[in-house]
């Protein structure tokens, strides 16, 4: 393989790094992970001049190298560590020239580690619209390395920064082996220690010495034992790591203020009130602030279910006609039922869910590039934190309307762990999208098709229930938990409010096909292997019961058609099957609920996805598992009744006891494998399965018994 | 000089403060990296309801943090 000279791109958050990151590798980039942590590593291929290309690598968006949450802990990780794969020959950090102060902070940081580094001064239209002249050339000369004008949402200066980075690669031995001018002597902080560690560890730069002994705990790459020696040597001479980090911030910030001072003019203008002040007076507004927010989330809604009907429908139809026809043209064999039940069904049911998982996202991308959900996780904060939430959870917890496999992805920002966690132990409680069609037959199958009050549908009504119960279960297990778990350091909420802006529209195009991947790499391999087991136990019987089932129904009713034969004997089927024998052997734990065995048959194979419900329970009733029209099997559901007693099946009691159970169990092993990961153990994924089982069971016990 | 006694969370919307010293420490390491520098001018320009929130304009940007961590920075 060729290898490539590795370019990382570090900035702050909001200074336009990823626009610069996708203008650099456009789609050509890989998201991958960091070894050991879950965090996202974004990497791209980028041709630099005709003859040569380098690699990018996106680094986690951070303020300082003193980490704060997972994500920026990545980037000191890699900094502090030559070893590292992911180490770079150059860094560009992407600067915020209108806050240009502030964001050098970092770029003197990461010069001080010894790395070769370009500047980046993204947004300097920005700037001189608030009055902020800078003078490039003089600042270059200051700072002693390029400095490149670039503007990351039009590609301007884009061309220039290649060349600049062209240029100085040859030179990279040379300047990391040789005397980098530092803008601090961090030495002088604690002599002594950053002397020992430059001793012991073998490190030349003073700089990384004093982080070796402020960050020693986390740094992955020191043993056990370097971490304790490091701790004895802070005992030994006492060094204070607050008030350290503390004098360093200030002493970086006085250098920055004496060095660009001259190169910076800033206009005394009028206090003119900049644009998105002026927005956010009706925006973060204590009443029309909330009004907004409402009314794009309904919007959000809207967009779900009316938008992605049609795209969904081509979908399932499509899947239908290809499985139609491969069984038409292949001959019928247990491979052939293998290949359309098992795997393209399966495929089908994770394809289904792309068109509103790309909708949500393009939302929430868009949300996120204008600079808005930075106010709602403001005007949300107070309220989410009142339930062991944080504003932050907000993302997540919309995400999870769609699927929350991404939605827990998107918990990493939160960089309080409780917090996080109870995000994480309570996003799958939001509906989502693979809850609908459940919702939607039994709604459909219970609740009268009227209108009420002019205009309001009944069953939308209905839906628009589920949808608030499963938030309110949501919030209330977070209050629970956040009652019951220990806290583990404190929160901040400190956090840039970015301006305004139009989102780049590549951006959210990037972000939606990145979500979209997430999904259906992550939960489509485990739904694809368990619709395969769920295939195999509903194909296979212990006994040759399954093979006879066909003579069976012959004889018992010999005058069937030649299709009603066909349901009937893929009904009978099931139930010989293991599955079918598993139905029978759940039914007493099902039975407080009201469910018989075939709906537990259907508990079973929804357990991979919720979405099988729907299809199993029309293979059950043998109106044929190809037919997904809702009226046939809602016709077919309404006539079932119980054998011992002659009474219908689907009673309200039973389709509400359903519902509920449908709206808080955690059936998705999807969510339970990321949770896995997210979490890096068994032990949450395992305590929420069962958390949220107990509160589907019990939920649908009393309303089955309250209605009954 | 006397004792600073006023907070950023007591300001009121559009009134400005100079910082002069922080009562967390914990909270003061992010606020510097954050540009929340003494000396450094700020001005509320948002507050959410029920003691949310607030939004303050320091060092040419907007920054937004709860009110408790706001009482934090005391102001001259």
């Amino acid at each position: 393989m060729k290898t490539y000279a590795k370019i990382a791109l570090v900035g702050n958050p909001n200074s336009g790094k990823s626009s610069l990151f996708n203008q650099l590798t456009g789609l050509n980039q890989k998201v991958g992970n960091f070894p050991g942590v879950t965090v996202d590593k974004k990497t791209g291929i980028c041709p630099i001049t005709p003859t040569t290309s380098v690699q990018i690598i996106d680094l986690p968006g951070t303020y300082s190298l003193y980490p704060k949450s997972l994500d920026e802990r990545v980037v000191m990780d890699i900094m502090a560590n030559p070893k590292d794969k992911s180490y770079p020959d150059m860094v560009v950090v992407v600067v915020d020239a209108a806050s240009l102060k502030r964001n050098l902070l970092l770029f003197t940081e990461i010069r001080d580690l010894g790395l070769p580094v370009i500047l980046a001064l993204n947004m300097l239209d920005v700037a001189k619209d608030s009055g902020i002249n800078i003078d490039k050339s003089l600042l270059q000369k200051k700072l002693q390395v390029p400095v490149v004008a670039i503007n990351a949402r039009t590609g301007e200066g884009i061309a220039d920064l290649k060349n600049t980075i062209a240029q100085h690669i040859p030179a990279t031995k040379e300047v990391t082996n040789g005397k980098v001018h530092s803008f601090i002597d961090a030495s002088i902080f604690a002599p002594e220690v950053v002397g020992q560690i430059k001793d012991v560890f073998g490190v030349h730069n003073d700089y990384l010495a004093i982080q070796y002994a402020h960050q020693a705990e986390s740094l992955p790459f020191l043993s056990l034992s370097e971490k304790e020696q490091i701790e004895q040597l802070r005992q030994k001479y006492n060094f204070k790591h607050s008030l350290l980090q503390a004098k360093e911030t200030i002493a970086r910030y006085e250098r920055i203020d004496e060095l660009i001072g001259q190169a910076i003019r800033e206009e005394q203008k009028e206090e003119k009130e900049d644009l998105s002040t002026k927005i956010d007076k009706v925006l973060l507004h204590p009443f029309w602030g909330y009004v907004v927010f409402f009314t794009v989330l309904l919007l959000m809604f809207q967009a779900i279910f009316a938008w992605a009907s049609y795209p969904q429908d081509l979908i399932d139809g499509g899947i239908a006609a290809l499985n139609e026809y491969l069984q038409s043209v292949l001959p019928e064999s247990m491979l052939v039922s293998l290949l359309t039940d098992g795997l393209i069904a399966g495929i089908g049911g994770i394809l289904i869910f792309v068109p509103q998982i790309a909708i949500l996202f393009a939302f929430i991308a868009i949300l996120e590039e204008s600079g808005y959900m930075a106010r709602v996780v403001v005007l949300m904060d107070k309220w989410m934190r009142k339930f062991g939430l944080n504003g932050k959870s907000v993302v997540p917890l919309m995400s999870g309307m769609a699927c929350a496999v991404p939605a827990i992805m998107a918990t990493r920002n939160i960089d309080n762990w409780k917090d996080r966690l109870i995000t994480i132990m309570v996003t799958p409680l939001m509906s989502c999208s693979a809850r609908i069609p459940i919702y939607t037959i039994l709604i459909a199958l219970v609740v009268p098709d009227t209108t009420v009050a002019g205009f309001l549908n009944l069953q939308g009504i209905a839906l628009m229930a589920m949808y608030l119960l499963g938030f309110l279960a949501a919030i209330f297990s977070a209050l629970l938990m956040k009652v019951i778990l220990k806290a583990k350091g404190r929160s901040f909420l400190i956090m840039e409010v970015p301006v305004y802006k139009m989102p780049r529209w590549g951006n959210v195009g990037i972000t939606i096909i990145e979500k979209v991947k997430a999904f259906v790499l992550e939960a489509g391999k485990i739904i694809i292997a368990i619709s395969i087991v769920l295939w195999v136990m509903a194909s296979y019987g212990p006994s040759d019961k399954m093979e006879r089932a066909e003579a069976e129904i012959k004889t018992e009713k010999p005058y069937l058609t030649e299709e009603a034969l066909a349901n009937e004997v893929a009904s009978r089927k099931l139930e010989y099957s293991y599955a079918g024998h598993f139905g029978k052997w759940m039914e007493p734990v099902i039975k407080p609920l009201g469910y018989d065995w075939k709906i537990g048959i259907a508990l079973l194979t929804s357990f991979a996805a919720r979405e099988v419900f729907v299809g199993t329970l029309s293979t059950i009733y043998s109106v044929g598992s190809d037919t997904e029209d809702t009226e046939t099997i809602k016709e077919r559901m309404l006539k079932e009744t119980h054998a011992d007693t002659g009474l219908p099946v689907y009673t309200p009691a039973l389709a509400f006891s359903l519902l509920i159970f449908y709206a808080f169990a955690m059936q998705c092993m999807s969510t339970l494998a990321i949770v896995h990961r997210e979490t890096k153990g068994w032990k949450w994924p395992m305590i929420q399965l069962f958390y949220m089982t107990a509160l589907a069971y019990v939920s649908a016990f009393v309303v089955y018994n309250l209605l009954k | 000089m006397a004792h600073p006694q006023k907070s950023i969370a007591d300001m009121s919307i559009g009134e400005k403060g100079v910082i002069c010293c922080f009562q967390d420490e914990d909270m003061s390491l992010k606020l510097l990296e954050m540009g929340c520098l003494p000396g450094t001018e700020v001005k509320m320009s948002n507050k959410t309801p029920f003691g949310g929130p607030v939004c303050i304009k320091v060092s040419g940007y907007a920054l937004s943090l709860r009110k408790d961590e706001a009482a934090t920075i005391m102001i001259r």
